[in-house]
């Protein structure tokens, strides 16, 4: 809707009882300006729409006058009495848009960023991304609120979840109503005789997808020879005499009215494109499709009954349309689907934009000539005989499997090789002994073991006696820390609260460390304002680490601390690779040149 | 009368399948010798057969080449070898061992230098579950039954997608895999197969007194698991294969080992 402002004819109350100061009200997007007819009272009121807060109204059904109640930030009410319910209506809804879209300022993030170009619809998925992950939107809340980040770098290690959201949005385009128009029933006025037929854009855009002609008369006659009204009054009264069966008349009417017999006689753009797609078929599909098969503009489908074989009538004929011509055209146009994907104002945009997206069709399809040497080419492949060609050897590549040991062992050498475990080496050193022979030695042990029966005694009492102690030590340690079950996690253990907090802390470390690293080696100032941003936020962490452990009961302490320790772990080596370079950086900072930091 | 076998029946009979690890490579280089092992291996076992009447043994040896059924205790095959110092079971368990690690020489090939000698363990994991699936299907009573590994030889990373089938389908069938890991590193595919399918795992410290061990953690049938502890996990290595079988820095991918239990 276009209506960037409205202007209504109401009085201005200040309060209930006040009788009123009639005159002119004005709204538009950015204030409401009501100018009493009188221009001697007091009555001006010129206020901001930045100030309304809400509105208020009385309701239609009710014994009250139609009075409209704005309020605004400091509670003061301004009533406005309008004529008539539809002009508060109108006002009404003028005011809620307007008040919508205020509020939808408010929800974008506050901070500005003048270099980065969001579209709302970016905006729109960033937000619905947040509501829906309250963990994303923790960290949000408190990384990219409280400054440490900024939104675009927060956004960038995400685009893929953006990427996906915006894919689930439907790119359907709606298509046509089922609904046949001439459905379309015309509200009568018993009263005058007049019967009201509501047109509305989309309507209009399927009459001129369902009859060509009709999009033709329209382009030609309007606004050059009639308006459009006299047009669409022309095409119902065509419509009425249709519907009446009654192809006399129609052939009389016609006669009389040129106009109006364009919209009686069949369809004859339909014919051709009919005509048309029959000399498209592929005759390697069908071969005996002709020009027979072109029976969809002739009235019956060009089947006979019974008695009608005399042509009498053959100059009514062309005023005849049957049902089943109207249905099936319907059904091939909503098949077909919309053409036409732009908002419609008006009949005449529709009439054009439908003619040009016809004719950027008909330009895509072709020049003749070049379908039909396509067709034969097509032609000429499809009705090769198979036992007559060549044989089609075409170069093969040999299928190649490689070994996946291969890369098995080739990682097995490398962990080798970075490990330098020296035990390994000592191992790796006896494999060096043959096969012979450490199967050998095997079956050495084995008939020493017959010989000799079994060791006596099987273990000594001493060795026996250490094992069960040190065994039961640590069976009785481990249940006491850990638990019976050993599935249980020792997160689990703790109060929920805790755990929360320690998880929360840690997907916050990992965020902060991801963009951290992802800021080395330094090359421009941004990063090193980031990084110096970053580094302050980690330290951060350390002190609340400790008021976890503080909280905790003393027996979970321990498991706290184990558990926090990879955590200190990781800034540590972050905040110390930080330190180094910061160090490296005021040692070299004498060479470098100034604003080179 | 079909009520006596049933009373008989008790709850803590069980099955044991003994995976015996016969990488001849591994044991040239071990420092607990061959035949000690074996006559704690054997000890145990007979001790198991004693436990209850009804229990039963199954030992399968993993080979470098192949793998095998060794002895079972249930079969009426254990001929009596005249030898004095061996018990008859023993004698028979260790001629058919004997011929197994001979077929099982014949077997190798020319292996390249610097391969990891591991041995089939996904092998004779897969026997040990078919045996136990032939078991589950001879009637409605039949013992508990449960999978002991003694392995030694480190993890052939290449083993790991038959090891991780044959566990899952361990886990299905609720046969729970304990694990003695003999070597001198770590065994990250026991730990895990002891973790999911519920069994034990231990690392021995001291390998002159295997049979203690054995005794006492792994001869505890399935039905006394209930009450009795036994020495669990201190965390459990899920790492993918390829960074396999090495020693790794206990500091680093703090994530993996986090969420379980902590080190201690």
């Amino acid at each position: 809707m276009a209506n960037t402002h409205v202007t209504k004819r109401a009085k201005y109350k200040t309060t209930i009882k006040d009788p009123g100061t009639p005159g002119t009200l004005r709204m538009t997007f950015e204030k409401i300006l009501f100018v009493p007819h009188n221009p001697k009272s007091a009555g001006k009121l010129d206020v901001e729409f930045r100030y309304i807060k809400g509105q208020k109204h009385t309701k239609e059904g009710s014994n009250k006058p139609p009075w409209l109640n704005l309020t605004n930030n400091q509670n003061g009410i301004f009533i406005f009495e309008f004529e008539n319910y539809s002009d508060l209506q109108e006002c009404r809804d003028f005011v809620g848009k307007v008040l919508a879209k205020g509020g939808e300022v408010s929800e974008k993030p506050t901070v500005a960023y003048p270099d980065e170009q969001l579209s709302a619809a970016e905006m729109e998925l960033r937000i619905k991304l947040l509501q829906e992950d309250s963990e994303l939107q923790k960290l949000h809340k408190q990384f990219v609120l409280s400054g440490v980040l900024t939104e675009t770098e927060f956004w960038a290690t995400r685009k893929k979840l953006l990427d996906r959201e915006a894919s689930k949005k439907t790119k359907q385009r709606l298509g046509f109503k089922s609904a046949m128009i001439s459905d379309i029933k015309p509200s009568t006025d018993g009263r005058t005789n007049k019967v009201t037929f509501n047109l509305t854009p989309e309507v209009i855009l399927q009459i001129f997808a369902e009859k060509p002609a009709v999009h033709r008369a329209f382009l030609s006659y309007v606004p050059n020879k009639m308006s459009e009204r006299t047009f669409w009054t022309k095409y119902f009264r065509a419509e009425y005499l249709h519907s009446t069966k009654n192809s006399i008349a129609a052939a009389a009417e016609a006669a009389e009215d040129e106009e109006l017999a364009v919209f009686l006689k069949q369809d004859d753009i339909l014919a051709s494109e009919a005509r048309k797609k029959i000399r498209r078929v592929d005759p390697t599909l069908d071969m005996e499709a002709d020009e027979g098969d072109d029976y969809t503009h002739l009235p019956d489908h060009g089947i006979l009954r019974e008695g009608s074989k005399e042509m009498t009538e053959s100059q009514n004929e062309l005023y005849k349309r049957s049902l089943s011509q109207d249905i099936n055209r319907h059904a091939a146009v909503v098949l077909e689907g919309r053409a036409v994907d732009v908002e419609l104002e008006d009949t005449k945009a529709v009439a054009e934009a439908l003619a040009q997206s016809k004719q950027k069709s008909s330009n895509k399809g072709e020049s003749d000539g070049d379908t039909s040497r396509e067709r034969l080419d097509r032609l000429s492949r499809m009705t090769e005989i198979e036992d007559l060609q060549g044989p089609n050897t075409l170069p093969l590549a040999p299928l190649c499997i490689k070994d996946p040991r291969d890369y098995f062992d080739s990682q097995q050498a490398n962990a080798l090789r970075s490990s330098g475990d020296a035990l390994g080496e000592i191992e790796q050193i006896k494999c060096g002994l043959s096969t012979q022979e450490v199967y050998g030695s095997l079956r050495e042990s084995i008939s020493s073991i017959k010989a000799m029966g079994l060791k006596e005694p099987i273990v000594k009492p001493e060795v026996a006696h250490q094992v069960f102690d040190a065994l039961t030590n640590s069976i009785s340690n481990t249940k006491y820390h850990i638990g019976k079950n050993p599935q249980e996690s020792v997160l689990d253990r703790l109060p929920r609260k805790t755990k929360e907090e320690l998880l929360h802390h840690w997907t916050s470390i990992l965020e902060l460390l991801k963009h951290f690293w992802a800021s080395y080696p330094i090359t421009t100032t941004y990063l090193y304002v980031k990084v110096n941003r970053l580094k302050d936020a980690m330290s951060n962490i350390y002190p609340q680490l400790e008021e976890i452990k503080g909280s905790v009961p003393s027996e979970l302490r321990h498991q706290v601390s184990l558990l926090v320790r990879p955590m200190h772990q990781a800034l540590d080596a972050a905040i110390q690779h930080y330190e180094a370079s910061m160090q490296k950086r005021s040692a070299q900072s004498g060479e470098r040149p100034n604003g080179y930091v | 009368m079909a009520s006596a076998p049933s009373k008989l029946y008790a709850d803590d009979v069980s099955l044991v399948v003994v995976l015996l690890d016969t990488n001849p490579f591994f044991w040239s280089s071990s420092s607990l010798s061959f035949s000690q092992f074996l006559s704690h291996v054997l000890a145990f076992l007979n001790a198991i057969l004693t436990l209850n009447q009804l229990n039963q043994v199954v030992v399968i040896a993993t080979g470098y080449n192949s793998c095998d059924y060794v002895f079972d205790s249930s079969s009426d095959l254990n001929r009596s070898f005249e030898n004095g110092r061996m018990p008859v079971m023993c004698s028979s368990l260790l001629q058919k061992l004997e011929e197994f690690l001979i077929k099982d020489e014949q077997l190798s090939k020319e292996e390249p230098e610097g391969k990891v000698k591991s041995s089939l363990f996904s092998g004779s994991l897969s026997m040990a579950l078919c045996y136990i699936q032939r078991v589950f299907r001879s009637g409605a009573l039949h013992p508990h039954p449960r999978i002991l590994c003694l392995q030694g030889s480190p993890d052939g990373p290449e083993q790991y997608v038959a090891i991780m089938n044959a566990i899952f389908s361990a886990q299905r069938s609720s046969v729970p895999i304990d694990s003695c890991y003999l070597g001198s590193q770590n065994s990250a595919f026991l730990q895990q197969a002891s973790y999911i399918t519920g069994g034990v795992h231990h690392k021995p410290q001291n390998l002159d007194g295997l049979f203690q061990y054995l005794m006492t953690i792994f001869a505890t049938d399935l039905h006394s698991r209930s009450f009795i502890h036994l020495p669990k996990p201190v965390g459990v290595d899920f790492r993918a294969s390829s960074v396999f079988g090495q020693a790794q820095s206990e500091a680093a991918s703090a994530s993996d080992k986090k969420r379980k239990t902590p080190e201690t």
